[in-house]
């Protein structure tokens, strides 16, 4: 099989449409054109350090500040999963965790990986890193669960004296390092994965 | 040294492998040889439902910001919120942007979408020219695709809901199923999109 870019052409990623090589704009969509981003992975690292920094004031902050009668309280991203056992909503303390801890940590080591490998020119596991690439791409956004849940709980409980839920900054840093990984994420060129192996051939 | 016109040639967006274009058969799609991500597909007259959807959308989600969207009641106390609350509830000072970036996720963006699909196909599924700068416009709805999250905002809201009913009674408001019905129109539409049939489309009709 043969790449465009051995063709001597370059492709847009937007649309599909094929240049010759050089072509700067595509023609049908008006897209840039790059054969390769050739800063692709410096833009991925950048991001990725961003989301990673953002990650560790979302944890250690709280999320939600909740006062109601009798106490005030305050709760972290993990404190709230507890929450979710004590009350016996095993299935919501899932959900959240999933998409809190396990899909952004998930995404730093997957973004690690693809990086490192690119850059160390492995051959190994093209198939597998190209689909590790797909997962992290559609799956990151759902980590933006617990940021809507904190929206929709600070919105709804506003009882006056009763029962009041407010935003905790770490809701801010978590929106945050979903945000930047989702860019780290996109700012990854997939075609590096296949380069080294079809030049060797 | 090419034999093949360059607009016959597909190259694959995520590993750059050539392809050389053909007509589908209906009801079938075309994969990368070398990474094996989906191509083009071909589904009859996908342009036409597309459009529908897009607009069946587009009124749900007016009625979406509009209604009232849940309703708390507890200890004698009631609140009312809707969807512009729920936006809003990150107003005071140092979470102002995250109010701005909620906004834009789950009402700006999508309706930026729908209201981009609109004008580009509108004309073409009533085979007539394409309106000036539809290309642009389709190129937006796909580019903006990641960052339009009503269903994540849908699954959130489930996830508080549950948090939230041990302790007061909460009632689903019109706005509710409204969103859910944007959610469920998107992903059937955004299933009906080939990237690759809509630019030779656009491309058709332009000539």
């Amino acid at each position: 099989m043969i790449t465009a870019r051995d063709a001597g052409l370059v492709a847009c990623q937007q649309c599909g449409q094929v240049h010759p090589l050089g072509t700067q704009v595509c023609k049908r969509c008006e897209g840039r054109l790059q054969s390769r981003d050739v800063d692709s992975l410096q833009k991925v690292w950048a991001w990725l350090i961003a989301g990673m920094i953002a990650y560790i004031p979302a944890n250690i902050y709280p999320m939600l500040l909740t006062s109601t009668l009798v106490e005030r309280s305050e709760s972290t991203i993990i404190g709230g999963v507890f929450d979710l056992v004590e009350h016996g909503s095993w299935g919501i303390a899932i959900i959240v965790f999933v998409a809190s801890v396990m899909i952004p940590v998930g995404k730093f080591v997957a973004i690690i990986y693809l990086a490192i490998s690119v850059q160390r020119r492995s051959r190994a596991n093209q198939h597998e890193r190209h689909k590790a690439y797909e997962v992290v791409e559609f799956i990151g956004r759902w980590s933006m669960i617990d940021v809507f849940v904190v929206a929709i709980l600070s919105a709804l409980v506003q009882l006056d004296t009763i029962a009041t839920v407010n935003p905790g900054i770490a809701a801010v840093s978590f929106a945050l390092s979903v945000i930047f990984t989702m860019l780290s994420a996109q700012a990854f060129d997939s075609r590096l994965i296949w380069d080294v192996a079809r030049t060797k051939e | 040294m090419h034999t093949t016109p360059l607009d016959d040639l597909v190259a694959c967006p995520q590993c750059d492998t050539l392809h050389v274009a053909s007509m589908l058969p209906e009801q079938t799609s075309a994969h990368c040889q070398q990474c094996g991500i989906v191509l083009m597909t071909s589904q009859p007259a996908a342009m036409a439902r597309i459009l529908s959807l897009a607009l069946t959308a587009f009124i749900m989600m007016i009625a979406a910001v509009s209604f009232p969207f849940l309703t708390l009641d507890a200890g004698g106390l009631h609140n009312a919120t809707s969807v512009i609350d729920a936006v809003l509830a990150f107003n005071d000072g140092y979470a102002f942007p995250l109010a701005v970036a909620v906004a834009f996720f789950i009402v700006v963006i999508p309706l930026m979408r729908l209201v981009a699909l609109i004008y580009a196909l509108g004309p073409l599924v009533r085979e007539k020219k394409p309106r000036q700068g539809a290309r642009k416009a389709f190129a937006l709805a796909e580019r903006l695709r990641p960052w339009s999250m009503a269903e994540i905002f849908i699954v959130g809201v489930t996830v508080a809901l549950i948090k939230v009913a041990g302790l007061a009674a909460v009632t689903i408001g019109p706005a509710f199923w409204a969103f859910a019905g944007v959610v469920v129109i998107t992903v059937l539409k955004d299933q009906l999109i080939c990237r690759y049939s809509i630019w030779e489309a656009l491309d058709k009709a332009t000539a």
